[in-house]
């Protein structure tokens, strides 16, 4: 892929992006809803069904099991979108998706054309190219809505406008609405929802295309499959002269009973929903007797470098269902919003897959910004093991000497103690025994040679005791002195 | 070569695969015909008077509300009240199913009907579901003439019927019905598996009923289990 079908990455610069995020108060107050919310809410829901665990576990079988026999599943899933009367269009990169969709609104003679939230359109930068070309894009997810307006990229896979405060959506309301009584109060957040329902049943009724994404594609019926709590996404499927669906070729599931065993951990793990209000299966173009319904049905299948992923040490990344509680878990997410990600996927997936999807060199941040705490890879529903391959990124970042200089240097500083343990041992107990007592006093330093990096945020604490080693050695001793015989 | 054989030889390089393997198309066959459940929670599984029990608190968990129906003579009556309740003009709009065409609507007084899509200019719909599942309070619709989509969505309330014989535990049981009624791997153009009415939480993560679908939901279960 190139840059032309993507949104510029500021993924490079995540260090001045985060601490930018830091030190912007909306932002912090806006993520400070995240922790209760979301976190909470999943636990309670997962807690309420006995077999979740067990769902997680043939969650992933499936999606494993699918991504072992995808080209299969792909020509079984083309065949019957066909036999029900749909197109499917193949796309090697995000410019040939770009294209397809473009002459697919050329040849209906569109104008404007309404979008459900799609991960995948803000992959390709689908928006900018419409309107480049022409036509007039629509977000309708209200988040979505919300970050057009403002020209920002969503902040969240599920949530794109949770960087926002209630305060700055009015406004930008306010700035964009102005054909709405400028003394309107727009204080109570139900006021701005049932201003964008108005706003947006026209362009609903208006558009000529309608182009959605996908949570899945079922091989079995040919089916593509939303879930939305809106409904948005349903009038930009139905009202339209053309459905346009728009997924990447990992989204395939086998059956309906594979569907239902994802759906059951979808929105559980995304927003601890028992199920979202709408699970919308489409299949094909409305049928001869049907009174409502698009009379085309398009969807474009977008490879964009997974097909080699499956070859190698992230093919487990293509299970994400997107449900996004890897970074609703995520204390680094927590701390500095997705923007700071500097691309479309941020949080642990992003971790991830950015690398993958723009070049380890643009995204090498990334897999750095993890405290490795677990939390992603505890709660995925397919358990993707997040930290493993964000592990696996730094290495490879490593090998190919993309690494700063500071790194580099402080690795080869350790490994070299840590390739001799003895002198280890010695090194570590005399700093450990140095700076317990210089920082007797305070117990704590807030300034430390080649360690400003840490000191310039936080304290850093002064040793107590020995290193952990000594520790270590002295529990074990007193350990067999207490239980003398042969350890159990 | 095509998008579409770069795509598919690609993916079969990085499996080490060259599509032709007996072994595994007979693996794909062999789930899409067999479709083989996964787990199915015990949640759900109930004596038919439990389930609809089940059924009745999740829609209300939802959000939605629920009221019974010993006959579906009693339909108009219900769909009145509930809209007088709400403040809403006494008129509905309906498809071509069988079940609701039969309903005496005049039992309703000055219930007005209308008939076929929605062009967003009415207050209220009434559809008939194809099936519930108790499982999470979902209902299951399908589209065509009988229960246009546009029904589903454009109206501000949106009142479902419901056969208390067509509330299953699980959504397995309803893939069941959908394999028997449109047979094996055919589909109608949508089904839509709705819980609750229409939200969002896209500002500052508060829950707001009434975003693009109806703000209210109401269920109406006709008969016995």
């Amino acid at each position: 892929m190139t840059d032309g079908a993507t949104h510029a990455a500021t993924s490079p610069r995540f260090k001045d992006n985060a601490r930018a995020a830091l030190a912007d108060a909306e932002l912090q107050k806006a993520l400070k809803f995240m922790e209760v919310n979301f976190v909470a809410r999943r636990r309670e829901v997962a807690e309420k069904l006995p077999e979740f665990e067990a769902l997680r576990d043939c969650a992933r079988d499936i999606k494993d099991h699918t991504l072992a026999h995808l080209d299969l599943y792909l020509e079984a899933y083309e065949k019957r979108v066909a036999e029900q009367g749909g197109h499917v269009h193949y796309a090697v990169t995000g410019e040939d998706a770009q294209r397809i969709i473009l002459d697919i609104c050329r040849k209906l003679g569109a104008r404007t054309v309404t979008k459900g939230k799609s991960m995948v359109a803000e992959e390709i930068g689908l928006n900018d190219f419409l309107a480049a070309n022409g036509i007039t894009p629509i977000e309708t997810d209200l988040g979505e809505y919300i970050i057009q307006l403002r020209h920002e990229m969503p902040s969240h896979i599920i949530a794109p406008a949770v960087h926002l405060t209630k305060a700055q959506i009015e406004s930008d309301f306010r700035r964009v609405h102005t054909h709405l009584p400028a003394d309107r109060s727009l204080v109570e957040p139900t006021s701005l929802l049932a201003e964008a329902r108005g706003v947006l049943r026209e362009k609903f009724l208006a558009a000529d295309v309608g182009i959605t994404g996908a949570n899945f594609l079922v091989a079995e019926t040919g089916s593509s499959v939303i879930v939305t709590n809106e409904g948005n996404g349903d009038l930009t499927q139905t009202l339209p002269k053309a459905h346009i669906v728009l997924a990447s070729i990992e989204k395939l599931v086998p059956t309906l009973e594979d569907l239902s065993q994802l759906l059951r951990v979808l929105a559980r793990s995304a927003t601890g929903q028992e199920m979202s209000v709408y699970t919308t299966l489409s299949t094909g173009p409305r049928r001869p007797d049907d009174p409502d319904g698009p009379g085309e049905y398009h969807v474009v299948l977008l490879d964009n470098g997974r097909s080699s992923m499956i070859a190698g040490t992230f093919r487990d990344m293509l299970r994400c269902i997107r449900c996004g509680a890897c970074m609703n878990h995520c204390p680094i997410y927590h701390a500095v919003g997705g923007h700071a990600y500097g691309w479309v996927y941020p949080g642990p997936m992003g971790a991830v897959l950015t690398p993958s999807l723009i070049g380890i060199d643009k995204a090498g941040h990334l897999p750095n910004a993890s405290t490795f705490c677990g939390r992603c890879e505890e709660v995925c529903p397919v358990r993707i093991p997040l930290p493993r391959m964000m592990r696996a990124w730094r290495e490879r970042e490593f090998e190919q000497h993309l690494s700063p200089a500071t790194v580099r240097s402080g690795l080869a500083f350790w490994g070299f103690f840590a390739r001799r343990p003895r002198l280890y041992g010695i090194a570590t107990a005399m700093t450990a025994r140095l700076l317990g007592l210089v920082g007797r006093g305070r117990g704590r330093f807030s300034w430390l040679p080649l360690a400003t990096g840490w000191t310039r945020y936080r304290d850093f604490p002064a040793p107590q005791g020995g290193t952990f080693q000594a520790q270590w050695k002295a529990a074990e001793r007193g350990h067999r002195a207490r239980a003398p015989g042969p350890p159990p | 070569m095509t998008s579409r054989e770069i795509i598919l030889a690609t993916i079969r390089r990085s499996l080490g695969v060259t599509g032709a393997e007996a072994t595994r198309r007979l693996e794909v066959a062999t789930r899409l015909d067999g479709h083989p459940q996964g787990v199915v929670p015990a949640r759900g599984q109930l004596p038919p008077a439990a389930r609809l029990d089940l059924f009745v608190g999740m829609v209300k968990a939802a959000a939605g509300t629920v009221e019974r129906a010993a006959d579906p003579v009693d339909i108009p009556v219900a769909v009145a009240a509930f809209l007088r309740a709400h403040n809403l003009p006494p008129a509905i709009r309906h498809g071509d199913d069988p079940r609701l065409s039969a309903v005496p609507w005049e039992r309703g007084g000055t219930l007005e009907i209308r008939r076929g899509a929605s062009d967003g200019s009415d207050p209220a719909a009434v559809s008939h579901a194809f099936a519930a599942v108790a499982e999470t309070g979902t209902l299951v619709l399908t589209s065509g003439a009988d229960n246009p989509t546009t029904l589903n969505f454009l109206p501000d309330v949106h009142i479902v019927v419901v056969s208390a014989s067509d509330v299953v535990s699980d959504f397995e049981s309803v893939t069941a019905r959908l394999r028997s009624r449109f047979g094996p791997g055919a589909m109608p153009r949508t089904v839509n598996m709705v819980t609750g009415p229409s939200r969002s939480a896209d500002i500052e993560q508060t829950l707001i009923l009434g975003a693009h679908g109806p703000r209210k939901l109401h269920v109406i279960v006709v008969g016995e289990p």
